[in-house]
């Protein structure tokens, strides 16, 4: 019998689970909120300049399908999330400890170039000739729209809940939302590509960032990061309020 | 006999391999069924949520499959039969969709046919139609991602069809439609029909071209895949229950399938 073909496969594979383990500590998982994704990115090149060898790797994705993720037993060291709510969760699930809160956002009106709905306000969002978009009320972003048309006593017209804001915002770029509500900072990054129309209403989400339990020593460095003056020029230069 | 029994034993490395293999497909399921809430399953399955998910991806897979018919056999016989410059290249196109990452042909899809897309931007002119964001939408990206299928099953069944049988049909005076139609169609009918059945069970598991050109709203344009990522992260139980009513009708499908491929003459 030829054994020769299973012990290269299981060499390889043994290569494989080694190159997995063994870069553990060198390599700092960030499970972020989608709407960080331009923010922690600057963030990540800074602190992977004064961290040589640490590997930050950002996994961005809705806080909720985020937290899944986490409470499923995924390998992250760091959750970033867009509200307090998930952070909770996770947090419940005896996962984290001490969150803490580190930027804030708030929801704006976004239409493509032109504005060719003819967009002013909140209100527009009822009418039912444009295509409206959301986040689903599952991720923070539609959370956070629920809550503004409840404050303002609005039915939305929506024609599609979009499953993260980054998504949405795509839509609205094409030209194929003529309106939809996101986060200010989304807003920021699409410069020229989205404009943006305020809300008039103050509704606001908090972020909070945290550390997994045996994480290793150079995530508690990246929230640090996140947290210092540094960390909070960047989120004040992509949008975001502070706390 | 005992040498034809001793012959059907695998050799150990096979067996193992084997049983690992199947592990990777059985294991998952067991995962899924391990935590579906039994007792809640009836009232989760009559939620508005998923009866209208179900209806409209029921709806939706059968639209498909009759496009994916009507469309997808003229292609498979012109792949068949026709030799003509290109033919690979045509070939390779047609069954892009098989390996392509659905939410890429979503993509595509919005931009050719979105309200600014080059052939969405005079439809929308012309009749009004917008494609995303409706049900024709939705109809749109899982006759794109599924109807390869129909062709390639239809086609290989073409392909192997002996020929002389329409050529006696020919010489005996029948016009090419007749024999296509009185011929050819019925000799690869139990072909066809799997092609169907496998169009359909494809078109009902599609996500990622569904939700990138015809977005997610409940009712409208959340089929079942859609209704299972959204509820996964707000109501678990009901992902759960969604997702068991996936796992049934898709192995009921490729069950009665894989038994009509062996009795079918």
């Amino acid at each position: 019998m030829n054994v020769r073909p299973l012990l290269v496969s299981t060499v390889l594979a043994l290569a494989v689970a080694g190159c997995v383990t063994g870069g553990r500590d060198r390599q700092v998982v960030v499970s972020a909120a989608s709407s960080l994704a331009d923010a922690f990115a600057a963030i990540e090149e800074s602190f992977e300049e004064t961290h040589p060898g640490v590997d930050v790797v950002l996994n961005l994705g809705a806080s909720s399908g985020l937290r899944e993720q986490i409470l499923a037993g995924a390998p992250v060291d760091v959750y970033a999330s867009a509200d307090i709510a998930n952070m909770e969760a996770v947090a419940a699930a005896g996962l984290v400890d001490e969150p803490a809160v580190f930027a804030r956002n708030r929801l704006q009106i976004a239409v493509p170039p032109g504005n060719p709905g003819g967009v002013s306000g909140v209100a527009d969002l009822a009418r039912p000739e444009l295509v409206v978009g959301l986040c689903d009320p599952a991720v923070p972003c539609g959370a956070l729209a629920r809550r503004l048309f409840d404050l303002v006593g609005l039915e939305p017209a929506v024609d599609t809940s979009e499953p993260n804001v980054r998504s949405l915002l795509t839509k609205i770029e094409e030209g194929e939302v003529d309106v939809g509500l996101v986060y200010v900072t989304d807003v920021q990054a699409a410069e020229g590509r989205v404009e943006g129309i305020d809300v008039g209403v103050e509704v606001t989400t908090d972020y909070s960032i945290a550390v997994l339990s045996g994480a290793p020593p150079a995530a508690e460095a990246f929230v640090e990061t996140v947290l210092s003056d540094e960390g909070r020029a960047v989120l004040t230069r992509f949008g975001f309020d502070l706390p | 006999m005992r040498g034809s029994r001793r012959a059907l034993r695998p050799p150990w490395p096979l067996a193992v391999a084997a049983v690992v293999g199947l592990a990777l497909f059985v294991l998952p399921l067991a995962g899924l069924v391990l935590r579906v809430p039994w007792r809640d399953l009836a009232g989760l399955l009559t939620s508005e949520v998923t009866v209208d998910a179900l209806r409209l991806s029921a709806v939706t897979s059968t639209a498909a499959t009759v496009i994916a018919t009507v469309l997808g056999v003229p292609v498979a016989w012109v792949l068949a039969r026709v030799e003509f410059p290109g033919r690979s290249l045509v070939r390779g196109l047609v069954l892009l969709p098989l390996v392509l990452p659905p939410v890429v042909g979503g993509a595509a899809l919005l931009f050719a046919f979105g309200r600014r897309g080059p052939f969405g931007e005079p439809l929308y002119r012309l009749t009004g139609l917008v494609l995303p964001f409706s049900v024709a939408g939705v109809v749109l990206a899982v006759t794109f991602v599924s109807m390869p299928f129909l062709i390639v099953t239809v086609e290989g069944a073409l392909r192997s069809l002996d020929p002389r049988f329409e050529g006696a049909a020919a010489s005996l005076g029948a016009g090419r439609w007749t024999v296509f139609r009185r011929v050819t169609l019925p000799m690869v009918g139990p072909s066809l029909l799997s092609g169907m059945v496998l169009t359909w069970a494809r078109a009902l598991g599609e996500f990622g071209a569904t939700v990138t050109f015809a977005g997610n709203l409940a009712g409208r344009t959340q089929t079942l895949p859609l209704a299972v990522f959204v509820q996964l992260e707000a109501d678990r139980d009901a992902a759960l229950a969604l997702s068991l009513v996936m796992v049934v009708i898709s192995l009921v499908v490729l069950v009665a399938l894989r038994d009509r491929w062996w009795k079918a003459p």
